[in-house]
């Protein structure tokens, strides 16, 4: 189901809590599966929840809990923004507008070259820098005017270009 | 002991009690929804916020701990304005489907909006929508938008039932209890989710819109099922059973019932019941009236007895029949001079008859399992046979009691098992002499945990008491725990497993020679027959010996509530009441004599079992059957006898317990023979529900991969089955739980009786292709 390398690095993850207690490690196991198949599958939470010893749907409850998790095939670049309340009044719902409009699509619909996923975020500890915007699950952008998403957009295109 | 003033009233409460359990002490009634007495705290519906000095908002009294010199005020203006806030929420996105709703009437959301909710709703926007699931035949989630996600169905499930099958997904608004992705609930606990559920979200499928709550008449009964002798209400509207609920027992049932015991009622509506005499004249059936019915039989009976003797008519009950019945039928059967009487039909070993100091019983009160620290379980099929015996031992598992398993299957029994030895069936007896030998492995591990820890038990299932060598199993078990200082029990198979000993209904009395056991009067047939509730292709250990014997008699009188395989080969069918129709006793495993009344009437003109069985021996002319109520015969059983004095695991004259190697291994496979849940008895195969569930789908001959390897076959392969002189077809399955050279193959279902006795050696081989198909 993963890779020999992916299950090396839950078990690294796994080595950092007892034994009796393996479904502590189910947030990086889910990050470790997503990083190789690039979404969470029916089987690929199955598996993970086998290896860990937990209910199938302890894991699905936590894989849809949070944002970082996809349930679905994502693009090539997923970007979620900051919808919550500080975000919004400090002008997040504007620069949503505006994504949705430079990239043509709404809140969990893919580009149709399959560069781009908008996905609407929950409060991810930045609010004081709203408009803050996380890509890939991974690196967060902040402070964002439409003239820094339009760049950053640029950007992620000829990232991808360039591949 | 801290102190606590609540409402101005003081009381003392143990360090670590919640201010909930505080107020339940004296008697003040707190708001709630997630909160249950028996499930961990959650504390995320906040209805039972309340007011406590010196605490800057309101706190939750299901998870605020007790503080010494806590003043908690529950309806002061501040805890009141609270509740009624956390309930004008609740109800934000609850449907207004009162009216519509199967929880209406008994639900505690509508209840609790009478005292803290609004006339009119400030919530004009939309209300969220959920979808409707399907998880199971059993637990109807349709209308998922009345959820007020208390997550009580999921904690059942986590901590009692012991698997996680429903779960709470996504979060705040969006969040929603759903099974995983296409699976379903299957736990044999299920049912009691529809209790937990404070709303209309988890509803009983097969109660679902049949009646309103509040025009049902609530009856209190006892199962019929399993050993427990679960306490039951049965709620009745229009002469019809609708629905069975618990009803709260803590010393039996707590508040749970297996779904055997929940929704088995659903045959007692069956359309096979019988419903009137029948009687086979020139090979045809006819319906008749009693008076001829019960003619035919009388005279039949005297004939046959007058023709060949007493000694050739036998008499055969289940022990899911009454204590009245079981002991009408067993003078009945004395009275006509036979001593060939026995309740005990899918009983193999027979060996102790005669030197048992008294009735097997569970050697200890049900209750008293909550408090073992140490358990060897043999031979059981813990989780289906006893569900709520199951759910006893694995709370006192997640306490740190060891659970040690002697079985030949290794299923999953959602509990934390500290040791196991999994030995194929007929070397059960030489097993369990080794862990009294202390051997090495697991026998000694076993061992070694039972001479620890303080309270221990040894436990023997059905599986052991179904066993070739049972006797043995029980003086080994029984040497055991007496080297150990363990309680010997036996878990009760059925209702009245220890009633039928109670009741007499044995072959061998104090004052007679003794009769032929259950085994014998197949093996060695007899002229006649009086089978009572019995189904005797089902209910047996070897139902080839009984369709032989039932086709080779002169008579067979049936006594039924359903019109069944008997049709084959009775004479005659007299229809009897099933428990609800009938006022009956059952003895259960802990030797609680439990009597019950009818909750309706007879359906058509069957008549109880106890009236019939009485009526017949009036008219054979026979000496005490003068009884005119139930009750009457109970107390001729039972009256002035102390029924615990009765009780006893102990033989009297000491029976042999060593462990010869077993006689019949000659190499070969051997069956493991299960009694599925859902088969297990006449009223369960009869209803609908629980005959969609997982735990009834036909039986599979399950090996595991070393054995079907070894023979070539792969899982899902249909094959064919040979044990003895019977050969059935099967399809192949893997079973990893089953030690080598073992086939998993169910008894008490009509596609393997053809097989004969459950304990055997048989072959398995692949079929070709046209043959499968």
């Amino acid at each position: 189901m993963l890779s020999a390398e992916s299950l090396k690095k839950i078990d690294r993850e796994l080595a950092k809590y007892p034994a009796d207690q393996k479904q502590s490690a189910v947030m990086p196991a889910l990050i470790i599966a997503q990083d190789e198949k690039g979404w969470l599958a029916t089987e690929t939470m199955n598996f993970v929840a086998q290896y860990l010893g937990m209910a199938p749907v302890a894991v699905y409850e936590v894989a849809t809990f949070y944002n970082m998790y996809n349930l679905e095939p994502v693009g090539r670049n997923k970007i979620s923004i900051c919808t919550c309340l500080p975000c919004g009044l400090q002008g997040s719902l504007d620069a949503a507008e505006h994504l949705k409009a430079r990239l043509g699509i709404d809140f969990n619909q893919t580009t149709a070259d399959g560069k781009f996923t908008l996905k609407e975020g929950e409060c991810m500890g930045a609010c004081a820098m709203a408009p803050v915007v996380v890509v890939n699950d991974k690196k967060m952008y902040d402070y964002l005017s439409n003239a820094k998403i339009d760049a950053l957009i640029d950007a992620l295109s000829d990232q991808l270009g360039s591949r | 002991m801290l102190k606590i003033e609540i409402d101005g009233r003081q009381l003392e409460v143990p360090v670590g009690s919640t201010v909930m359990d505080a107020t339940n002490q004296l008697g003040i009634y707190v708001p709630h929804f997630c909160y249950h007495r028996k499930l961990s705290i959650a504390a995320n519906c906040r209805m039972c916020l309340v007011e406590v000095e010196k605490a800057p908002k309101p706190l939750p009294a299901c998870a605020t701990p007790v503080t010494d010199g806590m003043k908690v005020k529950t309806f002061s203006p501040v805890a009141k304005q609270a509740q009624n806030g956390v309930m004008e929420f609740l109800l934000i996105n609850h449907p207004l489907d009162c009216p519509i709703c199967d929880q209406g009437g008994e639900c505690q959301l509508q209840d609790l909006a009478v005292g803290y909710g609004k006339g009119a709703s400030r919530y004009q926007e939309e209300k969220r929508v959920v979808l409707a699931k399907d998880i199971g035949p059993l637990v109807a989630a349709e209308e998922m938008s009345r959820c007020i996600q208390c997550t009580r169905c999921v904690r059942f499930g986590q901590e009692i039932a012991g698997v996680m099958e429903l779960g709470m997904v996504g979060r705040g608004e969006h969040a929603e209890i759903v099974a995983f992705v296409g699976k379903t609930v299957d736990s044999e606990l299920s049912g009691n989710m529809i209790d937990l559920c404070p709303v209309g979200a988890l509803t009983s499928k097969p109660f679902r819109y049949s009646a309103r709550t509040w025009e049902l008449a609530r009856r209190k009964s006892v199962s019929p099922h399993d050993g427990l002798g679960s306490n039951l209400v049965v709620q009745v509207n229009q002469n019809r059973v609708m629905r069975v609920l618990p009803l709260e027992n803590e010393a039996i049932n707590e508040c749970w019932l297996s779904d055997k015991d929940r929704f088995s009622y659903e045959g007692l509506n069956s359309p096979e019941r019988l419903t009137q005499p029948m009687l086979k004249r020139a090979g045809q059936w006819e319906a008749v009236d009693w008076q001829v019915a019960l003619e035919f039989v009388t005279g039949e009976l005297r004939r046959i007895e007058a023709a060949h003797g007493g000694s050739a008519i036998g008499a055969l009950a289940t022990p899911h029949s009454t204590l009245e019945e079981l002991s009408l039928l067993g003078r009945l059967a004395r009275g006509l001079g036979s001593e060939n009487v026995d309740f005990r039909l899918r009983q193999a070993d027979f060996s102790a008859d005669g030197k048992l100091a008294g009735a097997p019983w569970l050697g200890m009160p049900i209750a008293a399992l909550s408090k073992l620290d140490r358990v060897l379980v043999i031979g059981a099929f813990l989780r289906k046979d006893h569900p709520l015996i199951a759910q006893r031992l694995r709370q006192i598992a997640k306490r740190r009691a060891q659970i040690n398993i002697l079985h030949s299957a290794d299923d999953d029994l959602l509990m934390q098992i500290a040791n196991r030895l999994i030995v194929p069936p007929l070397e059960i007896p030489v097993a369990l002499a080794s862990i009294r030998a202390g051997a090495s492995g697991p026998a000694a591990a076993i061992l070694e945990s039972l001479k620890s820890g303080e309270n221990k038990a040894i436990l023997l299932g059905n599986f052991a008491q179904q066993h070739p060598q049972a006797v043995q199993i029980h003086a080994l078990a029984q040497a055991l725990a007496e080297a150990t200082g363990a309680t010997l029990g036996f878990l009760g198979e059925a209702a009245n497993s220890v009633g039928g000993y109670l009741a007499n209904c044995l072959p061998y009395g104090t004052q007679s020679s003794g009769g032929l056991n259950a085994r014998s009067m197949l093996e060695q047939p007899r002229k006649a027959y009086v089978l009572l509730n019995a189904e005797l292709e089902l209910d047996c250990a070897d139902p080839r010996a009984a369709l032989g014997a039932m086709r080779g008699a002169e008579l067979v009188v049936a006594l039924s509530a359903f019109n069944h395989g008997a049709r084959e080969y009775a004479n005659v069918l007299l229809p009897i009441a099933p428990f609800t129709e009938t006022a009956g006793t059952f003895v259960s495993t802990e030797g609680g004599v439990q009597s019950f009344h009818g909750c309706v009437r007879p359906a058509g003109e069957a008549r109880p079992g106890w009236k019939v069985l009485r009526v017949l021996g009036s008219m054979l002319g026979l000496a005490g059957f003068g009884e005119e109520s139930a009750e009457q015969v109970r107390d001729s059983c039972l009256a002035g006898k102390d029924v615990s004095a009765q009780l006893s695991n102990r033989a009297a004259v000491p029976i042999e317990g060593t462990a010869a190697a077993p006689k019949t291994a000659g190499g070969g496979l051997q069956r493991v023979a299960d009694v599925p849940i859902y088969f297990a008895d006449a009223l369960v195969r009869r209803a609908p529900g629980l005959q969609q569930t997982k735990d009834a789908q036909p039986p599979r001959a399950g090996m595991n991969a070393k054995t079907l390897a070894a023979l070539g076959i792969s899982a899902g392969q249909p094959v064919r089955v040979r044990q003895g002189e019977g050969s059935v077809r099967l399809v192949a399955a893997l079973d990893p739980g089953l030690p080598d050279q073992c086939v998993r193959v169910a008894a008490a279902h009509a596609s393997t009786a053809g097989l004969g006795a459950m304990f055997s050696t048989l072959s398995v081989e692949t079929l070709p292709v046209e043959q499968a198909a």
